[in-house]
């Protein structure tokens, strides 16, 4: 766990979403899934964002803006300094021989950076509209459907899923493939395991996702 | 002296931020384990944050059993944050603490916003309390009463060392969207800047009626409201929400308060205990045998 004021290199516009990206500092890149907590300029509390793109001088992140503090990210301009904690929690385990990317809407964040350690696997997302499927095009190989139509349409059997979007489309996953690796999302005040926030139930009991995933084999039924 | 507030870190997930600390508080324990409460447990606001974590805990024996070995080995004071539903929760849990050596101290937290409160008075709980336990007990009260200075009185008659002044106070944040409350229990504990004027003043009429050893809490995000909380009669503060955004704040705090009271002619932080009273400050400990 390492914090660092990173220097903003550019916001560029992709559909809906902005992509962050931010001079790397000494900061590690970490496994792809990981995420860092990125304190909005003017907000009380950081957000948890997954690592969207690693270069030797980059780390980018991929934002929907929702909120004020999402918003904040979004509106930073080239030069501007934020505070940058990570790499945090559990990532993708990445040993596997059929990787298969399922994604939902701004659920696609880490898959860029995923693609790239996988090899460029196929991958297949989901987005609500046209205009959000903008982004698809930072994650090689894949196939798009815009709703209704659904993106568990195109999960294949015998892939070794990796997934990571809404919780429906997590649970619809887990439905098809009970040994899939998804990445679920909670608020989260700190990130490291201080302030208890991000309690998801897992095995039965509540949790700290922050400390246990964000990515989750086998979960149980929330 | 810099401590965390309960709940506000997890030594045993984070120790190189507890090392930072003069004494680690644990997160409040009660008599048997709770899960906490259903998420959404906590929420942005302009002025702080809310939780409604609801005293998520292993319960008095799972804690000392498996978490107080561990937390030992930080080779830290540790104090005992302690909760419960009744004047007999508060014996039970301080009674068996009060057979841990680890153990330097326990927090009665009387004044969670996010669970049932017990019938009993805060008096009776700490008389229930001392009844328990030799060890030393600081007792944290809530903001949110009428006279705050006459609750930390009856605390004090009630066998209370000292005080740990403030808990979160009750707020609500609704969503943007949807205007509905974002926590699952609608309301939770406002903490953060927003509580740093209550705390003031809560610790400044506390000091002033009780002249009891006080730990200063609500919203300390620098060096200078450190200061501040010892000018009105802190004679320790905690950190609590600054600890989330920032993990490296104990050792950055402590120096600003350093240069802080510098800077306005203290050679020492100590220095600017109570000054805040002028020459009304009490004398100090009236109540400590």
């Amino acid at each position: 766990m390492r914090k660092e004021l990173l220097e903003v290199e550019g916001v560029e516009r992709i559909g809906p979403y902005s992509l962050v990206r931010l001079k790397r500092g000494m900061l590690e890149s970490g496994v792809p899934g990981q995420f860092f907590m990125l304190s909005p300029p003017g907000r009380l509390l950081p957000r948890p964002m997954s690592l969207c793109l690693a270069t030797r001088h980059e780390l980018g992140f991929l934002i929907d803006p929702i909120g004020p503090g999402t918003v904040a990210l979004t509106e930073l301009a080239r030069n501007d300094r934020i505070s940058v904690l990570g790499p945090l929690g559990n990532g993708f385990r990445l040993d596997i021989a059929r990787p298969l990317l399922v994604g939902g809407g701004i659920g696609m964040a880490p898959f860029p950076y995923l693609s790239e350690r996988l090899e460029r696997p196929p991958a297949v997302l989901g987005f609500r509209t046209e205009a959000h499927a903008e982004a698809a095009a930072l994650v090689p190989n894949a196939e798009v459907v815009v709703e209704p139509r659904l993106v568990t349409e195109l999960v294949r059997p015998g892939a070794d899923i990796l997934a990571c979007g809404p919780e429906p489309m997590l649970e619809a996953v887990r439905r098809l493939a009970p040994r899939a690796q998804l990445a679920w999302e909670a608020p989260m005040a700190c990130g490291y395991g201080a302030c208890y926030g991000c309690a998801v139930e897992i095995d039965g009991e509540l949790k700290r996702l922050c400390v246990e995933g964000p990515v989750l084999a086998q979960r149980d039924a929330a | 002296m810099i401590l965390n507030a309960s709940g506000c870190l997890d030594a045993l997930v984070a120790p190189e931020v507890a090392r930072e600390l003069d004494v680690f508080v644990t997160k409040t324990v009660t008599p048997l384990p709770r899960d906490g409460n259903e998420p959404v447990r906590i929420a942005e606001t302009d002025v702080g944050m809310l939780n409604s974590i609801g005293l998520a805990n292993p319960g008095v024996e799972k804690f000392v059993a498996e978490i107080l070995p561990r937390l030992a080995e930080l080779e830290l004071p540790i104090w005992v944050s302690v909760g419960g539903f009744s004047g007999e929760d508060y014996a039970a849990v301080c009674g068996v603490l009060d057979r841990c050596e680890e153990v330097a101290a326990l927090e009665l937290n009387v004044s969670c916003p996010n669970v049932v409160e017990p019938v009993e008075s805060v008096a009776e709980l700490v008389t229930a309390a001392r009844g328990a336990t030799s060890k030393k007990l600081y007792t944290k009260l809530s903001p949110a009463t009428a006279d705050i200075a006459a609750v930390a009185e009856a605390a004090a008659a009630a066998g209370t060392d000292g005080l740990s002044l403030v808990n979160t106070i009750r707020g609500l944040a609704l969503d943007g969207r949807s205007l509905t409350p974002m926590l699952s229990t609608a309301t939770g504990g406002l903490s953060g800047p927003a509580l740093r004027p209550i705390a003031l003043a809560a610790v400044f009429s506390c000091f002033r009626a009780t002249g009891l050893p006080i730990v200063g809490m609500g919203g300390v995000e620098s060096g200078r409201h450190a200061l501040e909380l010892i000018a009105v009669g802190a004679s320790a503060y905690a950190l609590g929400t600054v600890l989330f955004s920032d993990p490296e704040a104990p050792s950055r705090i402590r120096s600003e308060l350093v240069a802080e009271a510098e800077a306005l002619g203290f050679e020492n932080p100590v220095d600017a205990h109570a000054v805040a009273h002028g020459d009304e400050a009490p004398a100090p400990l009236r109540y400590v045998a």
